[in-house]
């Protein structure tokens, strides 16, 4: 038996094997469930009502689905290049921050549609600046960017439970460790009435599409492409390596620091150090299952939203641990990880 | 201890064949190594040494034939069986890991991986006692990382020597040493030989095969071209059996030469504080072809980097039609109409996974008629790969399948059309033929000969000698990153191209400036 490069991909498989991969995964995971005690399709079931059971389940959903989308494409787009950027975490927080730090002081005094776009920049700038580090040491130093980014989460993490312990502290949240609120009219406007849902969603829909056509349209998506693929080649062909990896960086980062800000500005209005259940991380798992694809990011987020969200409602039903969910979308990262492979390779006797 | 022809070989390869794809690598071949014996593969690149000695070792398997030792035959493709037999093999880059002690790295592999306990104490005592017998003096708590590149190999073959080999393959021992380590390490090989060990090792440096081996076998095409005695032979002989009788057909009319487009004048390239180039000179005219040839790394990589504008030189002068320039750069290249074939067409040449029409235009992109206000022209760009796959006969795709698909003949073509669509002022050709198939290798000679012929200036780097004697008009060789002095291509027959390829020249004397007529003086044109 051995390996062999497929000469073609075709379509179908390539279209299937993120389906088959998530298939996969719930399966393993359903003998998780069955280990648990649980009648797996039933957990499967309610997993699918407490996600989009009601109308209010359903706009959770998707609400959840915005970052992992923002933080996804974040993912995504720094794959592409081969830039390993892990700091997602990261660069949400620093972005979620400091979004808090001018929302709810210098910039508060501004009208909503000046100041909604202002911290906006502000958030992706702050994602920006955090992943240049990383970039920086390698280009200089050939520091393995996995490991930087990946130690700055921690490094960020902390840096913003030190700020709404101290200078952003709110004074009227009875001692909790949580920022100052941003101004009221910085909040963002709600898709749907009498939910959470907010414009975010719209916002990150719109920024994958602009990242697809980045990517498939423009030069710099040509040579951000050409440098991920084979660096040698790209150099040779006269792309500029290290400026293209900056302008990757920079996209990777500000999306990773919008996402945050869009959370802190659409959710809650302030930051804790639990406004984030891990988006910066589960934007890699969003990343792989889509393939790298920025539109079928769209479509990796709202699954792994709807095992986070709908997650809860197995849980109370069924009594089995959330943590199944977990799981799932851990195993689908593998599973898809796999089905990557397949499309790639061959197996010949 | 001379070999004695009469006692039975230790080792003996027999009617060995091996082929990958169309291109047949070892044909036929015999060799057998008697106890004590040095004995040298001598031969060019592509001969088939290589292929050879990891057919020996159980790296590859062979189409046809056996490998025995002391009459017992090897299975094929099991490195271990080879070991247990007790060949041992010391590769050009060394199979070591930097971050272990010496003694770390020669234990690595010989103990048993369920086992908890390691036997330092037992294994450091037969470490030194190997090495004081064959004089190979290191420490074994020293860290690999932190020896030289001689030291290393001298670890590399005490590995081989402590799993108890009584037959070392070197493949090219002395390509990373220099001269004074090259000639401790024969000293130790004939030590060695004289104990009753039984050596082979690869070379193609003429000087130490004659100096150090028994005998020398001769490599050429994948055949045994000849078997000698070290004491019956010559260097010049070997250098006419490495590189053979070739038929030469220079299908060329002769060049018109035009002005100077491209001079270096004592140039040299560092790379990492290594001098990689010393102080070249070369020109290219209008309408004629420069051939380097030589022995693959000799420099040719830097020579082809340097001229694809992806190095600086660290020394010396370059004049681009007529004026000095400091260093060249891709951008400024393409834009100058200068074409550039690289050496490896899949890392260099081409982007693989991304679609011929993308790697048609990545190199020019930023042209106006590629794209604008940094929007790709999909169509143009599309446009332009169906005109090279129509006009250049690339075959196998289209401007949207992925490159590579395409083999690797068409994939040059891809190259050369993208280089010779808007006939370029000078084409750098650096080994653009290797790996093809007879016919596409027609097809680029055809198309570089066709360039030259419309006046572009052609700078040919190769190792296929019969393809520089075919396209150039004048010959250089590179040698140790130094370059000859040119030769024209109708005084050069095989055997003194051997001899300069295996260096047998020094910049001061008149050998070679004899060949070349005195009137060509470099200088000419720029005037």
């Amino acid at each position: 038996m051995r390996l062999e490069r497929r000469e073609h991909r075709p379509l179908l498989l390539v279209v299937l094997s993120p389906i088959l991969a998530v298939v996969a995964a719930l399966a393993l995971a359903g003998l998780l469930i069955a280990a648990a005690g649980a009648p797996v399709l039933e957990a499967y079931g309610r997993i699918l009502t407490g996600a989009f059971g009601t109308r209010l389940a359903a706009t959770e959903t998707l609400t959840r689905a915005t970052p992992l989308m923002l933080t996804g494409l974040a993912a995504a787009i720094a794959f592409r290049a081969r830039l390993w950027n892990i700091g997602a975490e990261g660069q949400f927080y620093l972005g979620a921050i400091m979004v808090a730090a001018l929302g709810s002081s210098v910039l508060s005094g501004l009208p909503g549609p000046m100041l909604i776009p202002l911290l906006f920049a502000a958030g992706a700038i702050a994602g920006m600046a955090l992943m240049l580090v990383p970039l920086w040491l390698r280009l200089r130093f050939s520091v393995d960017e996995v490991v930087t980014s990946l130690l700055l989460n921690f490094v960020a993490v902390l840096f913003v439970s030190m700020m709404i312990d101290g200078p952003l502290k709110d004074p009227l949240a009875f001692g909790w460790p949580q920022s100052m609120p941003v101004a009221d009219q910085a909040l963002l406007p709600k898709l749907i009435e009498r939910s959470r849902l907010h414009i975010g969603l719209a916002v990150a829909i719109v920024a994958a599409l602009l990242v697809y056509l980045l990517q498939s349209r423009t030069v710099f998506g040509l040579q951000s492409r050409a440098a991920g693929l084979n660096p040698e080649g790209a150099v040779f062909a006269g792309v500029p390596l290290a400026r293209t990896l900056v302008k990757v960086a920079c996209l990777s980062g500000g999306l990773a620091g919008l996402a945050g800000a869009i959370e802190v500005m659409g959710v809650k209005g302030y930051v804790t150090t639990d406004l984030s259940p891990g988006f910066g991380y589960a934007g890699i798992i969003v990343a792989m299952l889509a393939n790298l694809n920025p539109l079928g990011v769209i479509a990796a987020a709202l699954f792994t939203a709807t095992m986070f969200v709908g997650a809860d409602g197995m849980s109370r039903a069924l009594s089995i641990p959330t943590y199944i969910a977990d799981v799932t979308v851990a195993l689908s990262l593998l599973t898809m990880l796999v089905a990557i492979f397949f499309t790639q390779y061959r197996i010949r006797r | 201890m001379i070999a004695d022809p009469t006692a039975a070989p230790v080792l003996e390869l027999a009617h060995i064949s091996k082929s990958f794809g169309p291109i047949v690598a070892n044909d036929d071949i015999s060799i057998a190594l008697g106890r004590g014996e040095l004995l040298a593969l001598l031969g060019e690149n592509g001969a088939g040494k290589t292929t050879l000695m990891s057919i020996l070792f159980g790296h590859y398997t062979p189409d046809e034939g056996s490998v025995r030792v002391d009459g017992v035959e090897l299975p094929h493709g099991r490195p271990r069986a080879a070991i247990k037999a007790g060949v041992g093999m010391v590769h050009q880059h060394f199979s070591l890991a930097p971050n272990l002690t010496v003694l770390e790295n020669v234990m690595t592999g010989t103990e048993p991986l369920w086992s908890l306990r390691s036997r330092t104490g037992a294994a450091r005592r037969k470490l030194l006692s190997i090495a004081e017998r064959f004089g190979l003096g290191v420490d074994p708590d020293a860290r690999l990382g932190d020896l030289s590149v001689g030291e290393q190999q001298r670890v590399e073959i005490l590995k081989a020597l402590y799993n108890d080999a009584r037959i070392l393959i070197l493949d090219e021992p002395t390509a990373v040493l220099t001269n004074i380590e090259a000639g401790r390490l024969f000293t130790t090989l004939r030590e060695m030989a004289r104990q009753g060990l039984s050596l082979i090792f690869i070379s193609h440096k003429l000087d130490e095969v004659m100096a150090a081996a028994d005998r020398i076998v001769v490599l050429r095409g994948g055949r045994v071209a000849a078997e000698r005695k070290a004491g019956e032979t010559n260097k010049a002989e070997l250098a006419e059996l490495m590189v053979g009788h070739r038929v030469t057909r220079p299908t060329r009319e002769p060049a018109r030469a035009g002005a100077t487009v491209f001079q270096a004048s004592r140039l040299t390239v560092s790379v990492g504080g290594v001098e990689r180039l010393k102080e070249i000179d070369f020109f290219l005219r209008e309408g004629e072809t420069l051939g380097i040839i030589g022995v693959s790394g000799n420099g040719q990589a830097v020579l082809s980097q340097l001229m694809g504008g992806l190095v600086a030189p660290t020394g010396g002068e370059m004049q681009l039609f007529g004026e000095a320039v400091a260093a060249l750069d891709v951008h400024g290249l393409v834009e100058a109409g200068i074409g550039r074939i690289p050496e490896d067409r899949h890392r260099q040449g081409a982007i693989g996974e991304m679609a011929i029409w993308e790697n048609a235009v990545l190199e020019r992109i930023r042209q106006p008629l590629f794209s604008r206000r940094g929007i790709v022209n999909r169509s143009a760009g599309q446009a332009f790969a169906a005109t090279i796959i129509e006009e250049f006969d690339v075959r196998g795709g289209t401007p949207t399948s992925r490159t590579r698909l395409l083999s690797g003949g068409n994939m040059q073509k891809l190259i050369l059309g993208r280089n010779l669509y808007r006939r370029p002022k000078i084409l750098i050709a650096a080994q653009p033929t290797r790996g093809l198939d007879e016919g596409a290798v027609a097809a680029v000679h055809a198309r570089i000969l066709e360039a030259r012929r419309q006046g572009t200036a052609v700078l040919l780097i190769s190792e296929d000698l019969d393809e520089v004697i075919g396209l150039a008009d004048r010959i250089q060789a590179i040698v140790k990153g130094r370059l000859s002095a040119p030769v024209a291509a109708e005084e050069a027959d095989p055997r003194r191209l051997g001899l300069m390829m295996s260096g047998d020249w020094s910049p001061g004397d008149g050998m070679l400036r004899d060949g070349t007529s005195s009137d060509r003086n470099p200088g000419e044109g720029t005037a």
